[in-house]
């Protein structure tokens, strides 16, 4: 006979304002083998656990019931409680009576009731729990960082500086990422590769750091602490451990007209290029789509005054098998497409340009060297107007509804260092807002208008329109002064949007981790758990997980890499006993399950098997690895025959608390 | 067309090919026919017999035979084939112990559409240039052959044999077929509509599982509804709504796998239209996840056991389903 004990917590008023505590646990004292029941104010405060673990030894408690906040915030703790007194763990179950019932009904009526119901199937469900003993699992003591801009830069230094092998993979020929295209940083204006060079110099030193350049993620198996990662190196027709980076084949490549990504596309390099000169690894790459070798087999020069033979035309891409336990997602941002904007102009006229773009003309390794020059005619533009939330903060669908947090900074950083140089330039900033929240962001922002006397204004730019003299025709309104403005622009910089890279979804579903409605990956909890993704051993790194400056991107980097280190200093993890198993007597041998499971965790066996009429019989069952199954259920839903079953979550222990439910 | 068959069948038994024959057998009436299996010459001429009313798929009884030592021939209708590959899939029928002959699909006849016509006391039925002549204890009845096709000859999907060892006769090809006309009419019903329809339908159910027994993807080891630690097993119909489930359970057990073969509805002795259930399911998975047929390959992963990057969002099955 089961011997239940049913906790009722008030969380507070969180719980108690919207739920009758008493009346629940009243009502759940008639429950069928329910012999305490009760309720407290604070269930996973110390006195609270201390009323369950007398509980258990007092009452003899088989089975504990405790209606609560999520099980994802206190499960572990009041399993915990249970096994100090002495009661297996897993005979506790958690009826979600805050997030599922306190805080989504206004109603006491209707949410007692419905605590009521929650707590009912809960015991429901324990009378059917069994006790679960966990395992453990060893850790592979390596690292991967996806992605290889300052935050996976910084991510990876972190942990290969507490003495943990790492593997950079990043998409481009070089790491570097965002950081190395920005000129100046907020709110310091110190030179952005003068800071982040020195770090990929580092990474590129450091013997636990291993680069993979061109290179993606194809395919992700396994669990915490045993990743299996397959990395595609994309084929670069340069033999990597030969060049020696001395740019020769790229002075002499003839194909010069293929447009420079690092530089937005503002200028040309070659076919066989290295992205820029601090570039790590310094390896060249040929172009697939624009060398003449590779598209007509005709050319071959890069080859010819290559001294070290580094050019491969025949080389493919490569896939590379590594095993890690522990992985960091730090893809990064790209700036929206604005071609939609069709009222900025971006598509008319060259002299609308995006930020990005505006960082590589007044960048000394851009176009013009380093001097501010119109891109249609290289002239000195005398006014330049900024315009602010381009796609951001946006409420239809060819922006995106979230702030993008930087802008507000780079633009009064551009504002600040166009007055600096050119004194003789006027400068408008278009802002619905200014947020400036950040050590020294507001007194950055007060020094651009106050000391270098950038025009603010508070209202969004209309239009703009090409004129025939050149110039650009801003209308735009002033809604301090209740005013439409026409300001003859010789450039216009807008501040578009920023959106997670596009390599992030298929990589999210490859890792298993969430996302959000726009691709940013999701944290396991917003405050409390901010660089772990929900999956087990996937930590998040900058502005995957959300737009980020440069100070926090590195804060959080460094925090993504304590807590990967964290999971690297350990032997061996415990393993949920929550996993799958095949009754073999009821297996049809069909192979959905295997088909369904994301973590390889079932093969099929032939096995001899006695039949009821004392025959003999090979058949073809299911077997799960209990290591590698992480309890996901989907193997238990897919199986057409009902032999495949979840230890914690099984089949007849949510058929019980459908029927409590429905009772 | 029968006795090619039993000639080309008693060779392959003769020359050591197979052991043993799938195929259909005499009943007491001209239209009773029951798959059957036969191991000589002898009992071919005696009670083979394929004709318009051999319409129930053999591929079924391939999984218990095939556990069986030896190979074994069988005679498959185009429908047919794309059930059994559909067992082969999943590991339930040993492609190597069986010998495929793929013989020409129907229409075939339903005798229940001939006694709908008020016509009894059958002794024997002939086609004689699509009129039927049907012979009774009351003398010669006569009924247009169209008009007693089958329900699942009505909607026919192929004509092509999606496997074969050989064949005999032509193969033909897949057609564009009007299955889903009636699934159409009920998504466009109101959910009351749909309800009493289905409330109709279903209760008139009297639990003889002959839908089950004989439905190709049900080869369960052991079946949900006879296993007492399912909670599902064969309850008394203690109330009329469990028994209503029994058949959407069924229906979500074997939806992705179903070949839309039609044998439910064909064997349903109080004619509820299971087929239709199925092929509710087969259509939303088209649409949901792009045209697929079970059982055109062994090879195609299936919609429901596979995970693609450009699968449809949880969203966009929530924002179409209720009305």
């Amino acid at each position: 006979m089961q011997r239940i004990g049913v906790f009722v917590c008030h969380c507070g008023t969180n719980i108690a304002a919207t739920v009758d505590v008493k009346a629940v646990a009243e009502a759940l004292g008639h429950e069928p083998g329910v012999v305490i029941s009760q309720d407290y104010q604070y269930m996973c405060s110390e006195s609270g656990q201390y009323l369950i673990k007398d509980a258990v030894k007092e009452h003899s408690l088989t089975g504990i019931v405790v209606c609560s906040c999520s099980p994802r915030m206190h499960e572990n703790t009041f399993r915990k409680a249970a096994a100090a007194a002495g009661l297996n763990p897993y005979l506790v179950e958690i009826a979600n009576i805050r997030e599922q019932c306190s805080w989504i009904h206004k109603e006491i009526a209707t949410a007692t009731e419905k605590a009521i119901i929650l707590g009912r199937a809960a015991v429901a469900k324990v009378h059917l729990n069994a006790p679960l003993t966990a395992g453990e699992s060893p850790v592979v003591k390596r690292a991967l960082v996806i992605g290889g801009g300052i935050a996976g830069i910084q991510t990876a230094l972190d942990i290969a500086e507490a003495g943990f092998e790492v593997d950079i993979v990043e998409k481009e020929p070089t790491i570097g990422g965002k950081m190395a295209q920005i000129d100046k940083t907020f709110p310091t204006l110190d030179c952005a590769a003068c800071i982040l060079t020195p770090k990929m110099v580092e990474c590129a030193q450091n013997d636990k750091i291993t680069i993979h350049s061109f290179s993606e993620i194809a395919d992700v198996k396994g669990f915490v602490g045993n990743f299996t990662v397959t990395i595609k190196k994309k084929a670069r027709f340069v033999d990597e451990t030969k060049c020696t980076g001395c740019g020769l084949c790229t002075e002499k490549c003839p194909m010069k007209k293929v447009p420079n990504e690092f530089n937005m596309g503002l200028d040309n390099r070659t076919a066989v290029y290295i992205p820029f000169a601090q570039a790590v690894p310094k390896v060249a790459a040929i172009d697939p789509d624009y060398c003449l070798m590779l598209k007509n087999g005709k050319c071959g020069v890069c080859s010819k005054v290559c001294s070290v033979g580094a050019i491969d035309y025949k080389q493919t891409d490569k896939f590379v098998e590594e095993k890690y336990g522990a992985i960091v997602v730090a893809t990064g941002f790209n700036p929206i497409k604005i071609d939609k904007y069709e009222e900025f102009a971006y598509n008319q006229s060259p002299d609308v340009v995006t930020s990005l773009e505006l960082e590589r003309l007044m960048n000394a390794a851009g176009p013009n060297g380093g001097t501010l020059l119109r891109p249609s005619d290289k002239k000195h533009p005398h006014t330049i107007v900024f315009v602010q939330c381009v796609g951001s903060r946006c409420d239809d669908e060819n922006g995106k509804p979230y702030c993008s947090k930087i802008c507000c900074m780079y633009t009064a950083k551009h504002a600040m260092l166009i007055r600096e140089k050119y004194p003789d330039t006027e400068v408008y900033v278009f802002y619905i807002d200014v947020r400036t929240p950040g050590k020294n962001f507001d007194e950055f922002y007060r020094r651009a208008v106050e000391q270098y006397g950038v025009h603010y204004i508070k209202g969004m730019v209309g239009k703009v329109t090409p004129k025939s003299d050149g110039k650009l025709d801003v209308q735009a309104a002033d809604l301090l002064a209740n005013e439409q403005l026409h300001i003859d622009a010789d450039m216009v910089v807008l501040a578009a949007a920023i959106e997670p890279d596009k390599s992030a979804r298929p990589l999210a579903t490859m890792l298993t981790t969430q996302m959000d409605t726009n691709d940013f990956f999701t944290e396991a909890h917003p405050k409390l758990r901010p660089v772990e993704s929900a999956t087990a051993g996937i930590f998040l790194s900058g502005a995957c997980q959300g737009p980020k400056d440069i100070p926090e991107t590195v804060a959080q980097a460094s925090a993504a890499a304590a807590k990967a280190i964290g999971l690297l200093c350990k032997n061996s993890i415990t393993c949920n006993p929550c996993v799958a198993s095949s009754d073999e007597l009821m297996c049809n041998g069909c192979s959905s399950c295997e088909k369904v499971c994301p973590y390889g965790a079932i093969t099929y066996i032939d096995k001899e098997f006695r039949m009821p009429d004392k025959t003999t019989r090979i058949r073809r069952v299911a077997s799960v690895n209990p290591a590698v199954c992480q309890g996901c259920g989907a193997c238990t839903v897919a199986c057409p025959s009902g032999a495949m079953d979840l230890s914690g979550f099984s089949n007849s222990q949510i058929m019980a608390e459908v029927d409590a439910i429905c009772k | 067309m029968q006795e090619a068959m039993i000639k080309r069948a008693k060779e392959l038994l003769a020359d050591g090919t197979v052991d043993r024959v799938m195929g259909w057998k005499k009943g007491e009436f001209s239209y009773d026919h029951t798959p059957a299996v036969f191991t000589s010459a002898q009992e071919l001429d005696e009670n083979f017999v394929c004709d318009d009313f051999t319409s129930a798929n053999l591929s079924k009884y391939l999984v218990k035979e095939t556990v069986r030592d030896g190979k074994i021939l069988a005679f498959l209708k185009p429908c047919d084939t794309y059930s059994f590959n559909q067992l082969v899939k999943e590991y339930r029928i040993d492609r190597e112990k069986v010998y495929v002959i793929g013989i020409p699909g129907g229409p075939k006849l339903d005798i229940e559409k001939i006694r709908a016509k008020g016509i009894t006391g059958i002794l024997n039925i002939r086609n004689e240039n699509y009129t039927l002549k049907i012979e009774t204890i009351y003398g010669v009845s006569e009924m247009p052959f169209y008009e007693a096709i089958g329900v699942k000859c009505e909607s026919c999907k192929s004509k092509k044999h999606v496997v074969y060892d050989e064949l005999i006769g032509e193969d033909g090809e897949v057609l564009d077929s009007n299955r889903f006309d009636m699934v159409e009419k009920l998504e466009n019903m109101t959910s009351q509509e749909r309800y009493d329809f289905w409330r109709s339908e279903l209760s008139k159910c009297i639990r003889c599982n002959a839908c089950r027994t004989v439905c190709p993807a049900c080869t369960c080891e052991k079946c949900v509804f006879e296993n007492p630690d399912s909670g599902i097993e064969n309850k008394a119909a203690a109330d009329s709504f469990e028994e209503n489930m029994f058949h959407i359970i069924r229906a979500f057990h074997v939806a992705g796998r179903c070949t839309d073969c039609g044998e439910c509805s064909r064997v349903c002795p109080e004619n509820i239209p299971l087929h239709l259930l199925n092929r509710k399911f087969i259509k939303d998975i088209n649409s949901l996840y792009g045209t697929y047929q079970a059982g055109e390959n062994t090879t195609d992963k299936a919609p429901l056991n596979e995970y693609k990057m450009d699968d449809c969002e949880a969203s966009i099955v929530h924002e179409r389903g209720a009305e």
